[in-house]
Protein backbone atom coordinates (compact mmCIF):
# COMPACT_ATOMS: atom_id res chain seq x y z
CA UNK A 1 0.00 0.00 0.00
CA UNK A 2 1.38 3.43 -0.84
CA UNK A 3 1.65 5.91 1.46
CA UNK A 4 -0.65 8.24 -0.58
CA UNK A 5 -3.15 5.51 -0.73
CA UNK A 6 -2.98 5.02 3.16
CA UNK A 7 -3.09 8.62 3.62
CA UNK A 8 -6.56 9.19 1.26
CA UNK A 9 -8.12 5.80 3.33
CA UNK A 10 -6.75 8.04 7.16
CA UNK A 11 -8.84 11.36 5.43
CA UNK A 12 -12.09 9.12 4.04
CA UNK A 13 -12.08 7.57 8.01
CA UNK A 14 -11.62 11.33 9.33
CA UNK A 15 -14.53 12.65 6.86
CA UNK A 16 -16.86 9.97 7.92
CA UNK A 17 -16.15 10.16 11.81
CA UNK A 18 -16.61 13.86 11.54
CA UNK A 19 -19.94 13.27 9.26
CA UNK A 20 -20.84 10.58 12.10
CA UNK A 21 -20.26 13.53 15.05
CA UNK A 22 -21.87 15.93 13.22
CA UNK A 23 -25.11 13.78 13.68
CA UNK A 24 -24.68 13.21 17.63
CA UNK A 25 -23.49 16.68 17.91
CA UNK A 26 -27.27 17.65 16.23
CA UNK A 27 -29.41 15.56 18.76
CA UNK A 28 -27.28 16.65 21.82
CA UNK A 29 -27.78 19.94 20.82
CA UNK A 30 -32.18 19.06 20.47
CA UNK A 31 -32.03 17.30 23.85
CA UNK A 32 -29.93 20.03 25.27
CA UNK A 33 -32.36 22.95 24.30
CA UNK A 34 -35.97 20.51 25.31
CA UNK A 35 -36.21 19.71 29.22
CA UNK A 36 -39.35 17.98 28.19
CA UNK A 37 -36.97 15.44 26.35
CA UNK A 38 -34.76 14.66 29.03
CA UNK A 39 -37.49 14.39 31.78
CA UNK A 40 -39.30 11.65 29.18
CA UNK A 41 -35.93 9.96 28.97
CA UNK A 42 -36.03 9.06 33.00
CA UNK A 43 -39.88 9.81 33.47
CA UNK A 44 -40.82 6.26 32.62
CA UNK A 45 -38.04 4.27 33.58
CA UNK A 46 -38.42 5.04 37.10
CA UNK A 47 -41.85 4.71 37.43
CA UNK A 48 -41.97 1.04 35.99
CA UNK A 49 -38.96 0.32 38.89
CA UNK A 50 -40.81 1.53 41.23
CA UNK A 51 -44.17 -0.26 40.78
CA UNK A 52 -42.20 -3.82 40.21
CA UNK A 53 -39.92 -2.99 42.78
CA UNK A 54 -42.55 -3.07 45.45
CA UNK A 55 -44.33 -5.81 43.82
CA UNK A 56 -40.82 -7.47 44.00
CA UNK A 57 -40.94 -6.74 47.65
CA UNK A 58 -44.61 -8.01 48.46
CA UNK A 59 -43.86 -11.19 46.58
CA UNK A 60 -40.90 -11.71 48.33
CA UNK A 61 -42.34 -11.59 52.18
CA UNK A 62 -45.29 -13.74 51.21
CA UNK A 63 -43.39 -16.97 49.05
CA UNK A 64 -40.56 -18.89 50.02
CA UNK A 65 -39.07 -19.27 46.63
CA UNK A 66 -39.08 -15.33 45.67
CA UNK A 67 -37.68 -14.92 48.98
CA UNK A 68 -34.99 -16.45 46.85
CA UNK A 69 -35.10 -15.29 43.94
CA UNK A 70 -35.06 -11.72 45.13
CA UNK A 71 -34.08 -9.31 42.26
CA UNK A 72 -35.43 -10.94 39.84
CA UNK A 73 -38.26 -8.73 39.03
CA UNK A 74 -36.07 -4.75 39.61
CA UNK A 75 -32.95 -7.21 37.50
CA UNK A 76 -35.74 -7.91 34.93
CA UNK A 77 -37.68 -4.59 34.80
CA UNK A 78 -34.09 -2.76 34.62
CA UNK A 79 -32.79 -5.12 31.60
CA UNK A 80 -36.17 -4.46 30.06
CA UNK A 81 -35.55 -1.35 29.58
CA UNK A 82 -32.10 -1.38 28.26
CA UNK A 83 -33.97 -2.97 25.28
CA UNK A 84 -37.14 -1.18 25.41
CA UNK A 85 -35.47 1.76 25.40
CA UNK A 86 -32.35 1.02 23.14
CA UNK A 87 -35.00 0.49 20.54
CA UNK A 88 -36.88 3.68 21.32
CA UNK A 89 -33.59 6.06 21.50
CA UNK A 90 -32.88 4.83 17.93
CA UNK A 91 -36.45 4.47 16.19
CA UNK A 92 -36.96 8.48 18.20
CA UNK A 93 -33.93 9.86 17.25
CA UNK A 94 -34.71 8.42 13.49
CA UNK A 95 -38.51 9.76 14.10
CA UNK A 96 -37.00 13.17 15.15
CA UNK A 97 -36.12 13.83 11.71
CA UNK A 98 -39.09 13.07 10.19
CA UNK A 99 -41.33 15.14 12.97
CA UNK A 100 -38.69 18.18 12.14
CA UNK A 101 -38.83 17.62 8.44
CA UNK A 102 -35.14 17.48 8.12
CA UNK A 103 -35.16 13.68 6.37
CA UNK A 104 -34.55 15.63 3.29
CA UNK A 105 -31.54 17.64 3.97
CA UNK A 106 -29.94 14.36 5.69
CA UNK A 107 -30.71 12.42 2.53
CA UNK A 108 -29.42 14.80 0.30
CA UNK A 109 -26.24 15.29 2.49
CA UNK A 110 -23.00 13.94 2.03
CA UNK A 111 -24.38 11.56 4.84
CA UNK A 112 -23.45 7.76 4.12
CA UNK A 113 -26.51 5.12 5.14
CA UNK A 114 -24.04 3.32 7.66
CA UNK A 115 -23.22 6.66 9.01
CA UNK A 116 -26.91 7.24 9.93
CA UNK A 117 -26.96 4.25 11.80
CA UNK A 118 -23.74 4.07 13.43
CA UNK A 119 -24.60 8.12 14.71
CA UNK A 120 -28.31 6.87 15.66
CA UNK A 121 -26.36 3.77 17.33
CA UNK A 122 -24.27 5.89 19.40
CA UNK A 123 -27.32 8.82 20.47
CA UNK A 124 -29.26 5.62 21.16
CA UNK A 125 -27.00 4.89 24.02
CA UNK A 126 -26.38 8.71 24.99
CA UNK A 127 -30.46 8.84 25.36
CA UNK A 128 -30.58 5.22 27.59
CA UNK A 129 -27.75 6.75 29.65
CA UNK A 130 -29.79 9.61 30.56
CA UNK A 131 -32.73 7.98 31.42
CA UNK A 132 -31.58 4.47 33.34
CA UNK A 133 -28.34 5.46 34.65
CA UNK A 134 -30.50 7.11 37.64
CA UNK A 135 -32.84 4.44 37.94
CA UNK A 136 -30.09 2.01 38.47
CA UNK A 137 -29.17 3.93 41.60
CA UNK A 138 -32.61 5.04 42.79
CA UNK A 139 -33.17 0.58 42.68
CA UNK A 140 -30.33 0.73 44.82
CA UNK A 141 -31.76 3.26 47.54
CA UNK A 142 -35.58 1.79 47.43
CA UNK A 143 -35.14 -1.49 47.22
CA UNK A 144 -30.98 -2.69 47.62
CA UNK A 145 -30.77 -4.01 44.48
CA UNK A 146 -27.35 -3.31 42.35
CA UNK A 147 -27.81 -3.81 39.02
CA UNK A 148 -23.63 -3.21 38.96
CA UNK A 149 -23.43 -6.40 41.40
CA UNK A 150 -23.71 -8.25 38.06
CA UNK A 151 -20.37 -6.81 37.07
CA UNK A 152 -19.16 -8.53 33.86
CA UNK A 153 -22.05 -10.28 33.46
CA UNK A 154 -23.77 -7.25 32.80
CA UNK A 155 -21.59 -6.02 30.66
CA UNK A 156 -22.40 -9.58 28.82
CA UNK A 157 -25.96 -8.17 28.99
CA UNK A 158 -26.18 -5.05 27.87
CA UNK A 159 -23.93 -5.55 24.89
CA UNK A 160 -26.47 -8.88 23.71
CA UNK A 161 -29.33 -6.09 25.06
CA UNK A 162 -28.10 -3.39 23.00
CA UNK A 163 -27.31 -5.35 19.43
CA UNK A 164 -31.47 -6.83 19.22
CA UNK A 165 -32.41 -2.97 20.06
CA UNK A 166 -30.67 -1.67 17.24
CA UNK A 167 -31.28 -4.35 15.17
CA UNK A 168 -35.14 -3.64 15.30
CA UNK A 169 -34.79 -0.33 15.65
CA UNK A 170 -32.72 -0.25 12.51
CA UNK A 171 -35.37 -2.34 10.70
CA UNK A 172 -38.54 -0.10 12.20
CA UNK A 173 -36.67 3.17 10.61
CA UNK A 174 -36.98 1.77 7.54
CA UNK A 175 -39.98 0.65 7.28
CA UNK A 176 -40.86 4.33 8.44
CA UNK A 177 -38.40 5.64 5.66
CA UNK A 178 -40.44 3.30 3.19
CA UNK A 179 -43.87 3.92 4.41
CA UNK A 180 -44.26 7.38 6.12
CA UNK A 181 -45.05 8.46 9.60
CA UNK A 182 -48.29 5.94 9.15
CA UNK A 183 -45.74 3.05 10.32
CA UNK A 184 -44.68 6.04 13.34
CA UNK A 185 -46.71 3.36 16.05
CA UNK A 186 -44.40 0.34 15.18
CA UNK A 187 -41.40 2.52 16.99
CA UNK A 188 -43.44 2.16 20.31
CA UNK A 189 -44.94 -1.11 20.17
CA UNK A 190 -43.15 -3.08 18.06
CA UNK A 191 -40.78 -4.43 21.32
CA UNK A 192 -43.52 -5.63 23.52
CA UNK A 193 -44.34 -8.32 20.74
CA UNK A 194 -41.20 -9.85 21.73
CA UNK A 195 -42.01 -9.30 25.59
CA UNK A 196 -43.76 -12.30 26.19
CA UNK A 197 -42.02 -14.25 24.20
CA UNK A 198 -38.42 -13.11 25.03
CA UNK A 199 -39.42 -14.04 29.01
CA UNK A 200 -39.06 -11.06 30.83
CA UNK A 201 -40.63 -12.07 33.92
CA UNK A 202 -40.51 -15.77 34.06
CA UNK A 203 -38.30 -18.40 32.89
CA UNK A 204 -38.33 -20.19 29.76
CA UNK A 205 -40.25 -23.68 31.13
CA UNK A 206 -43.25 -21.20 31.84
CA UNK A 207 -44.23 -21.58 28.07
CA UNK A 208 -46.27 -24.10 26.19
CA UNK A 209 -43.86 -26.91 24.69
CA UNK A 210 -44.44 -25.85 21.52
CA UNK A 211 -43.68 -22.14 22.04
CA UNK A 212 -40.34 -22.96 23.49
CA UNK A 213 -38.32 -23.04 20.43
CA UNK A 214 -39.50 -19.99 18.86
CA UNK A 215 -38.66 -18.07 22.49
CA UNK A 216 -35.30 -19.25 22.38
CA UNK A 217 -34.79 -17.71 18.61
CA UNK A 218 -34.89 -14.61 20.34
CA UNK A 219 -31.63 -13.02 21.53
CA UNK A 220 -33.06 -11.40 24.79
CA UNK A 221 -34.43 -14.76 25.81
CA UNK A 222 -30.79 -16.04 26.61
CA UNK A 223 -30.24 -12.54 28.36
CA UNK A 224 -32.94 -12.54 31.04
CA UNK A 225 -32.58 -16.58 31.80
CA UNK A 226 -28.89 -15.96 32.15
CA UNK A 227 -29.63 -12.94 34.75
CA UNK A 228 -32.26 -14.94 36.59
CA UNK A 229 -29.66 -18.01 36.61
CA UNK A 230 -27.14 -15.59 37.82
CA UNK A 231 -29.88 -13.83 40.82
CA UNK A 232 -30.95 -17.19 41.66
CA UNK A 233 -28.47 -19.70 41.30
CA UNK A 234 -25.45 -17.22 41.68
CA UNK A 235 -24.30 -18.72 38.00
CA UNK A 236 -23.21 -17.06 35.22
CA UNK A 237 -23.74 -18.80 31.91
CA UNK A 238 -21.26 -17.54 29.36
CA UNK A 239 -22.81 -20.33 27.17
CA UNK A 240 -26.03 -18.43 26.70
CA UNK A 241 -24.70 -14.87 26.11
CA UNK A 242 -22.29 -16.69 23.13
CA UNK A 243 -26.04 -17.79 21.84
CA UNK A 244 -26.97 -14.38 22.27
CA UNK A 245 -24.43 -13.00 20.80
CA UNK A 246 -24.53 -15.51 17.54
CA UNK A 247 -28.25 -14.97 17.30
CA UNK A 248 -27.83 -10.92 17.28
CA UNK A 249 -25.29 -11.23 14.52
CA UNK A 250 -27.91 -12.50 12.84
CA UNK A 251 -30.73 -10.16 13.56
CA UNK A 252 -28.09 -7.23 12.99
CA UNK A 253 -27.42 -8.32 9.51
CA UNK A 254 -31.04 -8.70 8.95
CA UNK A 255 -31.98 -5.22 10.37
CA UNK A 256 -29.18 -3.13 8.31
CA UNK A 257 -30.16 -5.47 4.90
CA UNK A 258 -33.94 -4.66 5.69
CA UNK A 259 -32.87 -0.76 6.19
CA UNK A 260 -30.73 -1.05 2.78
CA UNK A 261 -32.88 -2.71 0.59
CA UNK A 262 -36.23 -0.16 2.21
CA UNK A 263 -34.37 2.78 1.59
CA UNK A 264 -34.26 1.29 -2.00
CA UNK A 265 -37.53 1.05 -2.14
CA UNK A 266 -38.40 4.84 -0.72
CA UNK A 267 -36.20 5.70 -3.25
CA UNK A 268 -38.19 4.26 -6.17
CA UNK A 269 -41.09 5.46 -4.47
CA UNK A 270 -39.93 8.73 -4.06
CA UNK A 271 -40.65 9.36 -0.42
CA UNK A 272 -37.79 10.24 0.68
CA UNK A 273 -39.18 14.34 0.71
CA UNK A 274 -42.07 13.27 2.66
CA UNK A 275 -42.34 13.23 6.32
CA UNK A 276 -46.40 12.77 6.18
CA UNK A 277 -48.15 9.40 6.06
CA UNK B 1 -10.83 17.85 -22.46
CA UNK B 2 -14.25 19.12 -22.53
CA UNK B 3 -16.09 20.13 -19.45
CA UNK B 4 -18.20 17.92 -18.13
CA UNK B 5 -21.88 19.45 -17.97
CA UNK B 6 -22.74 20.12 -14.27
CA UNK B 7 -26.67 18.36 -14.66
CA UNK B 8 -27.04 16.36 -17.76
CA UNK B 9 -30.85 14.57 -17.97
CA UNK B 10 -31.15 12.33 -20.64
CA UNK B 11 -34.76 10.07 -21.17
CA UNK B 12 -35.36 10.74 -17.72
CA UNK B 13 -38.45 8.68 -17.02
CA UNK B 14 -40.06 8.22 -13.41
CA UNK B 15 -43.43 7.00 -13.05
CA UNK B 16 -44.95 6.08 -9.87
CA UNK B 17 -47.13 3.07 -9.77
CA UNK B 18 -48.56 3.56 -12.89
CA UNK B 19 -48.48 7.37 -13.22
CA UNK B 20 -45.56 8.72 -14.87
CA UNK B 21 -44.54 12.10 -13.39
CA UNK B 22 -41.82 12.74 -15.69
CA UNK B 23 -42.01 11.43 -18.78
CA UNK B 24 -38.72 11.40 -21.08
CA UNK B 25 -37.07 14.14 -20.87
CA UNK B 26 -33.62 15.43 -21.47
CA UNK B 27 -31.11 18.74 -21.22
CA UNK B 28 -27.76 19.44 -19.99
CA UNK B 29 -26.61 22.20 -18.27
CA UNK B 30 -23.87 25.21 -19.10
CA UNK B 31 -20.94 25.54 -16.02
CA UNK B 32 -22.66 28.94 -14.11
CA UNK B 33 -25.48 28.98 -15.66
CA UNK B 34 -28.84 29.77 -14.29
CA UNK B 35 -31.70 27.91 -15.33
CA UNK B 36 -35.62 27.96 -14.24
CA UNK B 37 -37.94 24.82 -13.97
CA UNK B 38 -41.11 25.81 -14.56
CA UNK B 39 -44.74 24.21 -14.91
CA UNK B 40 -47.88 23.91 -13.27
CA UNK B 41 -48.90 21.38 -10.24
CA UNK B 42 -47.83 17.90 -10.83
CA UNK B 43 -45.71 19.19 -14.15
CA UNK B 44 -43.00 17.01 -12.64
CA UNK B 45 -40.48 19.46 -11.27
CA UNK B 46 -40.06 18.39 -8.30
CA UNK B 47 -39.50 14.72 -9.36
CA UNK B 48 -36.82 15.80 -11.45
CA UNK B 49 -35.03 17.98 -8.87
CA UNK B 50 -35.37 15.20 -6.42
CA UNK B 51 -34.06 12.73 -9.22
CA UNK B 52 -31.21 15.12 -9.43
CA UNK B 53 -30.36 15.28 -5.90
CA UNK B 54 -30.48 11.44 -5.86
CA UNK B 55 -33.16 11.05 -3.72
CA UNK B 56 -35.42 9.17 -6.56
CA UNK B 57 -34.08 6.73 -8.22
CA UNK B 58 -35.65 7.16 -12.10
CA UNK B 59 -37.89 3.99 -13.72
CA UNK B 60 -35.62 4.97 -16.63
CA UNK B 61 -32.80 6.97 -18.32
CA UNK B 62 -30.42 8.74 -16.94
CA UNK B 63 -29.12 11.52 -14.67
CA UNK B 64 -25.69 12.78 -13.72
CA UNK B 65 -24.48 15.91 -11.65
CA UNK B 66 -20.23 16.92 -12.10
CA UNK B 67 -20.44 13.42 -14.04
CA UNK B 68 -21.63 11.45 -11.61
CA UNK B 69 -24.57 9.09 -12.15
CA UNK B 70 -27.24 9.34 -9.64
CA UNK B 71 -28.16 7.68 -7.31
CA UNK B 72 -25.65 5.76 -7.82
CA UNK B 73 -22.99 7.21 -7.60
CA UNK B 74 -24.12 10.30 -5.53
CA UNK B 75 -21.30 9.99 -2.99
CA UNK B 76 -18.79 11.51 -5.50
CA UNK B 77 -20.44 14.56 -5.55
CA UNK B 78 -22.80 15.62 -2.77
CA UNK B 79 -20.60 17.28 -0.58
CA UNK B 80 -20.17 19.60 -3.91
CA UNK B 81 -23.94 19.85 -4.29
CA UNK B 82 -26.71 21.61 -1.80
CA UNK B 83 -30.67 22.48 -2.07
CA UNK B 84 -33.51 24.52 -0.51
CA UNK B 85 -37.67 23.10 -0.96
CA UNK B 86 -40.27 24.26 1.07
CA UNK B 87 -40.41 20.22 1.45
CA UNK B 88 -37.81 20.28 3.95
CA UNK B 89 -36.95 22.55 6.56
CA UNK B 90 -33.91 23.07 8.96
CA UNK B 91 -34.62 21.71 12.75
CA UNK B 92 -36.58 24.17 14.53
CA UNK B 93 -35.10 23.77 18.07
CA UNK B 94 -31.36 24.11 16.84
CA UNK B 95 -30.07 27.51 17.13
CA UNK B 96 -29.15 28.71 13.43
CA UNK B 97 -25.40 28.41 14.82
CA UNK B 98 -26.19 24.81 15.75
CA UNK B 99 -27.64 24.32 12.53
CA UNK B 100 -25.01 25.90 10.10
CA UNK B 101 -22.46 24.05 12.63
CA UNK B 102 -24.36 20.19 12.15
CA UNK B 103 -24.74 21.20 8.03
CA UNK B 104 -21.07 22.46 7.63
CA UNK B 105 -20.08 19.04 9.15
CA UNK B 106 -21.78 17.26 7.60
CA UNK B 107 -20.83 18.72 3.89
CA UNK B 108 -17.28 17.95 5.84
CA UNK B 109 -16.67 22.15 5.10
CA UNK B 110 -13.28 23.42 6.42
CA UNK B 111 -12.99 27.12 8.50
CA UNK B 112 -16.22 26.45 9.33
CA UNK B 113 -16.72 29.21 12.50
CA UNK B 114 -15.26 31.46 9.44
CA UNK B 115 -17.68 30.04 6.95
CA UNK B 116 -20.66 30.85 9.27
CA UNK B 117 -19.85 34.20 10.22
CA UNK B 118 -19.46 35.49 6.44
CA UNK B 119 -23.02 33.59 6.11
CA UNK B 120 -24.57 35.42 8.75
CA UNK B 121 -22.69 38.92 7.22
CA UNK B 122 -23.80 38.11 3.57
CA UNK B 123 -27.69 37.10 4.36
CA UNK B 124 -27.94 39.47 7.40
CA UNK B 125 -28.71 36.61 9.98
CA UNK B 126 -25.72 37.65 12.22
CA UNK B 127 -27.37 39.20 15.06
CA UNK B 128 -29.68 36.04 14.74
CA UNK B 129 -27.17 33.18 15.24
CA UNK B 130 -27.73 32.68 18.73
CA UNK B 131 -31.05 32.74 18.25
CA UNK B 132 -33.10 29.55 17.88
CA UNK B 133 -34.56 29.24 14.53
CA UNK B 134 -38.02 28.15 15.19
CA UNK B 135 -38.11 31.74 16.87
CA UNK B 136 -37.48 33.70 13.71
CA UNK B 137 -39.80 35.10 11.39
CA UNK B 138 -40.98 33.12 7.94
CA UNK B 139 -38.34 35.14 6.09
CA UNK B 140 -35.46 34.83 8.12
CA UNK B 141 -36.48 31.09 8.32
CA UNK B 142 -35.60 30.77 4.32
CA UNK B 143 -32.95 32.96 4.70
CA UNK B 144 -31.40 30.62 7.27
CA UNK B 145 -32.36 27.91 4.44
CA UNK B 146 -30.06 29.43 1.98
CA UNK B 147 -27.44 29.49 4.56
CA UNK B 148 -27.49 25.84 4.75
CA UNK B 149 -28.05 25.92 1.15
CA UNK B 150 -24.46 27.80 0.55
CA UNK B 151 -22.85 26.47 3.82
CA UNK B 152 -20.78 24.15 1.80
CA UNK B 153 -20.03 26.63 -1.46
CA UNK B 154 -21.54 24.02 -3.89
CA UNK B 155 -21.19 23.98 -7.45
CA UNK B 156 -24.37 22.98 -8.09
CA UNK B 157 -27.43 24.12 -6.41
CA UNK B 158 -30.81 23.44 -6.60
CA UNK B 159 -33.48 25.33 -5.17
CA UNK B 160 -37.51 25.03 -4.94
CA UNK B 161 -39.37 28.60 -4.58
CA UNK B 162 -36.39 29.80 -2.31
CA UNK B 163 -38.13 33.06 -2.26
CA UNK B 164 -41.65 32.31 -1.29
CA UNK B 165 -42.60 33.82 1.80
CA UNK B 166 -40.48 36.71 1.62
CA UNK B 167 -40.80 40.43 1.07
CA UNK B 168 -40.30 42.13 -2.27
CA UNK B 169 -37.73 44.07 -0.60
CA UNK B 170 -36.10 41.13 0.89
CA UNK B 171 -36.60 38.48 -2.03
CA UNK B 172 -34.89 41.16 -4.80
CA UNK B 173 -32.31 41.27 -2.22
CA UNK B 174 -31.84 37.15 -1.97
CA UNK B 175 -31.95 37.04 -5.97
CA UNK B 176 -29.60 39.90 -5.84
CA UNK B 177 -27.52 37.17 -3.83
CA UNK B 178 -27.70 34.26 -5.47
CA UNK B 179 -26.85 35.84 -9.21
CA UNK B 180 -23.72 37.25 -6.89
CA UNK B 181 -23.00 33.59 -5.85
CA UNK B 182 -23.33 32.10 -8.91
CA UNK B 183 -21.02 34.61 -10.99
CA UNK B 184 -18.58 34.52 -8.37
CA UNK B 185 -18.44 31.09 -7.95
CA UNK B 186 -19.14 30.01 -11.20
CA UNK B 187 -21.78 27.77 -9.91
CA UNK B 188 -24.66 26.13 -11.48
CA UNK B 189 -28.13 27.19 -10.45
CA UNK B 190 -31.63 25.08 -11.15
CA UNK B 191 -34.60 27.26 -10.11
CA UNK B 192 -38.21 25.52 -9.84
CA UNK B 193 -40.51 29.01 -9.04
CA UNK B 194 -43.69 30.06 -9.71
CA UNK B 195 -42.81 33.26 -9.51
CA UNK B 196 -42.08 34.63 -12.93
CA UNK B 197 -40.45 38.39 -12.08
CA UNK B 198 -37.80 36.13 -10.42
CA UNK B 199 -37.58 33.93 -13.59
CA UNK B 200 -36.90 36.90 -15.41
CA UNK B 201 -34.84 38.52 -13.40
CA UNK B 202 -32.61 35.46 -12.36
CA UNK B 203 -32.60 33.29 -15.04
CA UNK B 204 -31.03 33.28 -18.93
CA UNK B 205 -32.91 29.86 -19.78
CA UNK B 206 -36.35 28.68 -18.94
CA UNK B 207 -37.64 24.99 -18.85
CA UNK B 208 -41.34 24.64 -19.12
CA UNK B 209 -42.49 21.15 -18.10
CA UNK B 210 -46.45 20.36 -18.51
CA UNK B 211 -47.30 16.87 -17.63
CA UNK B 212 -44.11 15.14 -17.87
CA UNK B 213 -42.57 16.36 -20.45
CA UNK B 214 -40.73 19.61 -21.53
CA UNK B 215 -43.45 21.74 -23.41
CA UNK B 216 -40.56 24.16 -24.35
CA UNK B 217 -37.12 25.67 -23.49
CA UNK B 218 -35.50 28.70 -24.52
CA UNK B 219 -34.21 31.93 -23.06
CA UNK B 220 -36.62 34.02 -21.33
CA UNK B 221 -36.53 37.14 -24.46
CA UNK B 222 -37.17 34.45 -27.05
CA UNK B 223 -40.17 32.79 -25.30
CA UNK B 224 -41.53 36.21 -25.34
CA UNK B 225 -40.81 36.63 -28.62
CA UNK B 226 -41.88 33.50 -29.96
CA UNK B 227 -45.26 33.30 -28.04
CA UNK B 228 -45.89 37.16 -28.71
CA UNK B 229 -46.26 37.70 -25.30
CA UNK B 230 -44.97 40.87 -23.01
CA UNK B 231 -44.30 38.79 -19.49
CA UNK B 232 -42.99 35.25 -19.02
CA UNK B 233 -46.27 34.40 -16.29
CA UNK B 234 -48.40 35.01 -20.03
CA UNK B 235 -46.19 33.02 -21.59
CA UNK B 236 -46.67 30.46 -18.89
CA UNK B 237 -50.45 31.09 -19.08
CA UNK B 238 -50.11 29.98 -22.54
CA UNK B 239 -48.34 26.83 -21.94
CA UNK B 240 -50.46 25.54 -19.16
CA UNK B 241 -54.21 26.25 -20.34
CA UNK B 242 -53.43 25.02 -23.71
CA UNK B 243 -53.09 21.37 -24.91
CA UNK B 244 -49.61 20.50 -25.96
CA UNK B 245 -50.11 20.67 -29.74
CA UNK B 246 -51.54 24.30 -29.46
CA UNK B 247 -48.91 26.15 -27.43
CA UNK B 248 -46.42 25.04 -29.52
CA UNK B 249 -48.03 25.77 -32.53
CA UNK B 250 -48.30 29.42 -30.76
CA UNK B 251 -44.75 29.41 -29.95
CA UNK B 252 -43.84 28.83 -33.40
Amino acid sequence: MTLQHSLQQKSVVAASAQRVSAMMLRHWYLLRSSWPRLLDLIYWPTVQMVTWGFLQYYIASNAGFFARAGGTFIGAVLLWDILFRGQLGFSISFLEEMYSRNLGNIMMSPLRPFEFIISLMVISVVRLSIGAVPVTFLAIAFFGFNLYGFGLALVAFFFNLMLTSWAIGIFVSGLILRNGMGAENLAWSVMFLLMPLACVYYPVATLPDWLQPVAWLLPPTYVFEGMRTLVIDKVFRPDLMIDALALNAILFAAGVFGFLQLLQSARRRGSLMQSGE
Amino acid sequence: MPQLPPIAVNRLVKIYQTVPAVDGISFTLAPGSITALLGGNGAGKTTTIASIMGLITPTSGRVTVLGAEMPRQRYHVLHRMNFESPYVEVPMRLTVRQNLTVFGKLYGVEGLRERIAELGHELNLTDLLDRPTNNLSAGQKTRVSLAKALVNNPDVLLLDEPTASLDPDTADWVRGHLERYCREHHATLLLASHNMTEVERLCERVIILKRGRIEDDDTPANLLRRYGRRTLEEVFLDVVRSNGGESREAAQ
